[in-house]
């Protein structure tokens, strides 16, 4: 943990890494407090016509939408679901890789093979497809977006963790607690495992921001969970109700740029997380 | 002949991809929403005797394994099954989509290699300035725009409030053409917004990769020696550093085949621009599986297919895959 607290600094430090912790600090607070502040209940529809698609007024900061709620509320609310799934997705991502990562790079036999052979599948598909193909058939629900995202996202991880386990493997010390009579199974977590940590932090940190890339884009396409509302079901709802042709620009700019925000803060710090902890970079 | 064996090895590798979603489409489209009956009659009652008589023209009376044979077959020879909602053969329909996607993506492919990696040459040159800094940020920003609210932004700007460029569509509706010249005009006046939404997001990649080889490349020794000789700068970038940074630009291309690919079902969508991606949206919205199901099959196979290409390539200039 000692050795955490000085890769934020070392983040602070840089000026890339600065933006992205500021952008990342508006965010989540956002997305803690917002809502408690400013509370948001998606099944308060407007009761007549005359309420919906309003310009920003002192009443609402940033108008209402096509349903005549309060766009500055949704967005807030918004900001957790997208923040929640991406990182829920995130977090089955990166189990899903560091085992196949592992368990790949470790043993020497026909498992690896057929593990990798599977990794490059799911690297050269178009991810996009695949996830829409998945939600359309699962349903529409927060879980299955992240579940989807989740298992399709993991092959970047399984690669890196792999050719770490290669060349960890090799070395002289994991011979020997070898010799001593560890099991396989404490090997690879307790030895192994530590020593690839620090290498995926950044891969971490970036899949994080292609999660919610892809959650607000399946959203978009209609396949979000209609009751979660997030950043990208508001831009499906605002699009399917053409709210672009009626200049409604405050349904459109606000959540869009949260997106931008969020997946930029998370793409930022990634970057300069790989240049810290990839010494290789750091002449560049 | 070494070559030769792994372009062998690669078509094999190619082969069996294609095999694994197709059996992935199987299980997912076939085995796990039951049986496909539910779908094609969610709306009226059935008697057992009808029932009986659609099962044998699908062919579902039989094993799962013969169903699963036939429709490895069926693939193999192009037919994809009648699509719901246009109640004619999903090839028929993807067949006259097809083409306009592939209209969009070459349009962006074009812009994207050549602005990308001029863009990472300019910037691996001025290492450090404020120039290189600001397009390695401006290409993080364009890497982090969602393509489809760029699409939507630029019909906001350029189309609904400055009324440049048509809102949707590939051709204006019932416009008349004196010659091809002007349809293909018009064609490219659609094809401008989608094709600027997919060049500013998906170009980073290209970008960044060319930035950081180039100067990678810099700092070797032989660069030095190259300048040492007295070896123009200019002269040594594009005989020495840009041949040997072409690797890994060569590799980028997968990930941007599918990266690009996303993006076409998106700007697709927000320009109702009548591609494969366009047809996806409507499938989902519509709940359309035969078209979807295929869909994904032919932009998977299109980019294995890309990933194939680029495999070769690579092989043709990397120095160190020599015939034996």
């Amino acid at each position: 943990m000692k050795n955490k607290n000085s890769v934020l600094s070392q983040l602070w430090k840089d000026h890339m890494g600065k933006a992205g912790l500021i952008l990342l600090a508006i965010v989540f607070v956002m997305a803690i407090l917002g809502p408690m502040v400013f509370p948001f209940d998606s099944s308060q529809t407007a009761q007549s016509s005359s309420e919906i698609l309003n310009a920003p007024s002192v009443e609402h900061w940033l108008g209402t939408d096509d349903m005549g709620r309060d766009v500055f509320r949704s967005l807030l609310f918004g900001a957790r679901i997208s923040l929640f799934v991406g990182l829920m997705a995130t977090l089955i991502s990166i189990i899903v890789g560091t085992i196949v990562g592992l368990v790949s790079g470790y043993y020497r036999s026909i498992i690896s093979v057929i593990l990798m052979r599977i990794t490059d599948v799911f690297l050269a598909i178009p991810v996009l497809p695949l996830i829409i193909v998945l939600a359309a058939v699962f349903g529409q629900s927060i879980f299955i977006t992240i579940m989807v995202i989740g298992l399709t996202s993991w092959p970047s991880t399984a690669r890196i963790v792999r050719s770490q386990v290669l060349s960890i493997r090799e070395r002289m010390y994991i011979e020997r607690i070898k010799n001593l009579g560890a099991s396989d199974f404490r090997l690879m977590f307790r030895h192994v495992f530590p020593n690839v940590l620090p290498l995926i932090y950044a891969n971490t940190v970036l899949v994080i921001a292609g999660s919610i890339l892809s959650e607000a884009t399946l959203a978009f396409l209609g396949l979000g969970d209609p009751v979660n509302v997030s950043w990208g079901t508001m831009l499906h709802y605002a699009f399917v109700s053409g709210a672009m042709g009626r200049g409604a620009w405050w349904y459109i700019i606000p959540p869009g740029v949260g997106i931008l925000v969020i997946v930029l803060g998370f793409t930022l710090a990634g970057h300069c997380l790989d240049e810290i902890t990839n010494p290789k970079l750091r002449r560049v | 002949m070494e070559r030769l064996r792994i372009i062998g090895k690669k078509t094999v590798e190619l082969l069996i991809t294609l095999l694994a979603i197709a059996t992935f489409n199987f299980v997912l489209f076939r085995v796990l929403p039951g049986n496909p009956l539910t779908l094609i009659a969610r709306a009226g009652h059935l008697t057992e005797e009808m029932v009986h008589n659609i099962e044998s023209i699908f062919g579902l009376d039989k094993s799962l394994w013969e169903q699963y044979f036939i429709y490895l077959k069926n693939i193999a020879t192009g037919q994809f099954g009648i699509s719901i909602t246009y109640r004619r053969p999903v090839a028929e329909v993807i067949g006259e989509r097809f083409g306009n996607t592939l209209i969009l993506l070459a349009a962006a492919t074009v812009i994207v290699i050549v602005v990308g990696i001029g863009l990472g040459i300019v910037a691996a040159k001025r290492r450090g300035t404020k120039a290189d800094r600001s397009l390695v940020v401006a290409s993080m920003i364009g890497w982090s725009l969602p393509t489809f609210w760029t699409g939507l932004m630029m019909i906001i700007v350029f189309s609904v409030s400055l009324h440049w460029l048509p809102v949707s569509g590939i051709t204006t509706p019932g416009a008349f053409y004196a010659n091809g010249w002007e349809h293909f005009a018009d064609v490219a006046r659609h094809l401008v917004l989608p094709t600027i939404s997919l060049v500013i997001v998906d170009m980073a990649q290209f970008f960044l990769v060319t930035r950081t080889s180039l100067v990678e490349v810099m700092t070797e020794d032989y660069m030095l020696t190259a300048k040492g000789k007295g070896l123009s700068s200019n002269k040594a970038l594009w005989r020495y550093a840009l041949p040997n940074a072409m690797l890994p630009i060569i590799t980028t291309l997968t990930l941007y085949v599918c990266l690009v690919i996303g993006g076409a079902i998106q700007v697709e969508t927000v320009f109702s621009y009548p591609g494969m991606g366009m047809l996806m949206y409507d499938a989902v919205l519509k709940r359309d599986y035969p078209i979807l199901e295929a869909s994904f099959f032919i932009l998977a196979g299109v980019t294995i297919l890309s990933n194939f290409i680029s495999d070769i390539i690579y092989m043709y200039i990397d120095p160190r895959v020599k015939s034996l």
